[in-house]
């Protein structure tokens, strides 16, 4: 856990992806889930902050 | 002197053209060579996005090009994701997906597995096997509808035969809750060869000494097959995945031949509605703020996948 930390302030490439993966991994269930309306209303601007930064953060150093 | 098409193609180049042409780096005729591709990416692929993107922030209705288009924000976004006939669209997508992708890895990986063993007629029976997906979507939707048919469908009757439920007392594409199910049996039965082949491709890629040293080391069959057969098949099974998971996110013509999206909204998955917004109601640019949700969960999801298709591939 402590490494992830250490990942997202020194920039590094595998715990921002990873960050961004259950991000959009979240989006898509908030989209399909037949639960919550609000979840559904949330669901994009989440996959969308998580595609974003995966395509930033693919880009960052290991 | 030689006579070669090579030859006679640089006589027939103009001298000043063959000139220029010498005069440019490796790089630049690279260039040269990509440029049309690019050209035609950025103006069938790329801008069409662009487009569309701004057309999610409008009004516009393709079917009153002269009307003035208003610059609505957000507003056609707040719609759709407040909408609850989306959000139930949205989960009969969903099940249509995971159960199609569930069943066509179980059955086509157990049916690849089973294919691969060496035994008299195992050609004939792949091409057999792999007939359905050879089929164009309109023809399977078709057909299918009349093996469907309460009265003389050949469907109901073997449910008969097998389960004893009078044929005509229930209808596999009526009311009842049995279309959701109907286009899922269908997908599977036309797309369960496509991942089976592929499945077939990895275990073929296995090398036979590998169950060998297994053998020597004494390993049973369960743990040949577990720590041999399904690591190296996994890449290719994920591959399937992806490709079905893809396209099954857009399934459109064979569900709308089939159920149309009925009855009522039952089987009404989300490029259906998709296509009823933009092309029956003409509301473009909330079609358009549609298309881009529906693109961004697949793009970030193809986005993730691969990324785990690369990390598996290295192990």
């Amino acid at each position: 856990m402590s490494s992830f930390v250490t990942g997202l302030l020194r920039l590094r490439r595998g715990s921002w992806e990873n960050l961004s993966t259950v991000l959009i991994a979240l989006g898509v269930v908030m989209l399909m889930q037949p639960f919550f309306l609000w979840a559904f209303t949330y669901s994009f601007i989440v996959t969308l902050i998580g595609t974003v930064m995966f395509i930033i953060t693919s880009h960052f150093p290991e | 002197m030689t006579d070669t098409p090579i030859d006679r193609m640089a006589r027939a180049t103009p001298r000043i053209v063959a000139r220029r042409v010498r005069g440019l780096s490796d790089r630049a005729i690279a260039w040269l060579f990509v440029a049309p591709t690019i050209f035609l990416l950025l103006a069938i692929n790329i801008f069409p996005l662009i487009w569309t993107v701004r057309l999610s922030f409008t009004n516009y209705a393709a079917n009153r090009p002269g009307r003035e288009v208003e610059w609505v924000g957000l507003r056609n976004y707040e719609r759709i994701l407040t909408s609850e006939g989306i959000w139930a669209n949205m989960q009969t997508t969903a099940h249509f997906l995971i159960w199609t992708i569930t069943l066509q890895v179980l059955i086509g990986f157990t049916l690849a597995w089973l294919i691969n063993r060496k035994f008299k007629g195992n050609d004939l029976l792949t091409t057999l096997i792999v007939l359905p997906m050879m089929l164009s979507p309109a023809v399977v939707g078709n057909f299918w509808t009349f093996l469907y048919q309460p009265q003389i469908g050949l469907f109901n009757y073997m449910i008969e035969l097998v389960t004893g439920t009078p044929a005509s007392s229930f209808s596999m594409l009526g009311p009842g809750g049995l279309a959701k199910w109907s286009i899922i049996i269908v997908d599977t039965w036309m797309w369960t060869p496509f991942v089976m082949l592929i499945c077939l491709a990895g275990l073929r890629s296995i090398p036979d000494y590998i169950y060998e040293a297994a053998e020597v080391d004494r390993a049973s069959k369960w743990r040949q097959f577990w720590t041999i057969t399904v690591p190296m098949v996994l890449p290719f099974l994920m591959l399937a995945v992806l490709f079905r998971g893809i396209e099954n996110f857009k399934m459109f013509d064979m569900v709308v031949l089939l159920t149309g999206g009925g009855p009522g909204n039952e089987t009404l998955l989300a490029s259906i509605d998709l296509k009823r917004e933009a092309f029956e109601k003409w509301r473009t640019g909330y079609s358009s703020a549609y298309a881009i949700i529906l693109f961004v969960t697949v793009f970030g999801l193809a986005s993730v996948y691969v990324k785990a298709l690369n990390k598996v591939k290295q192990r």
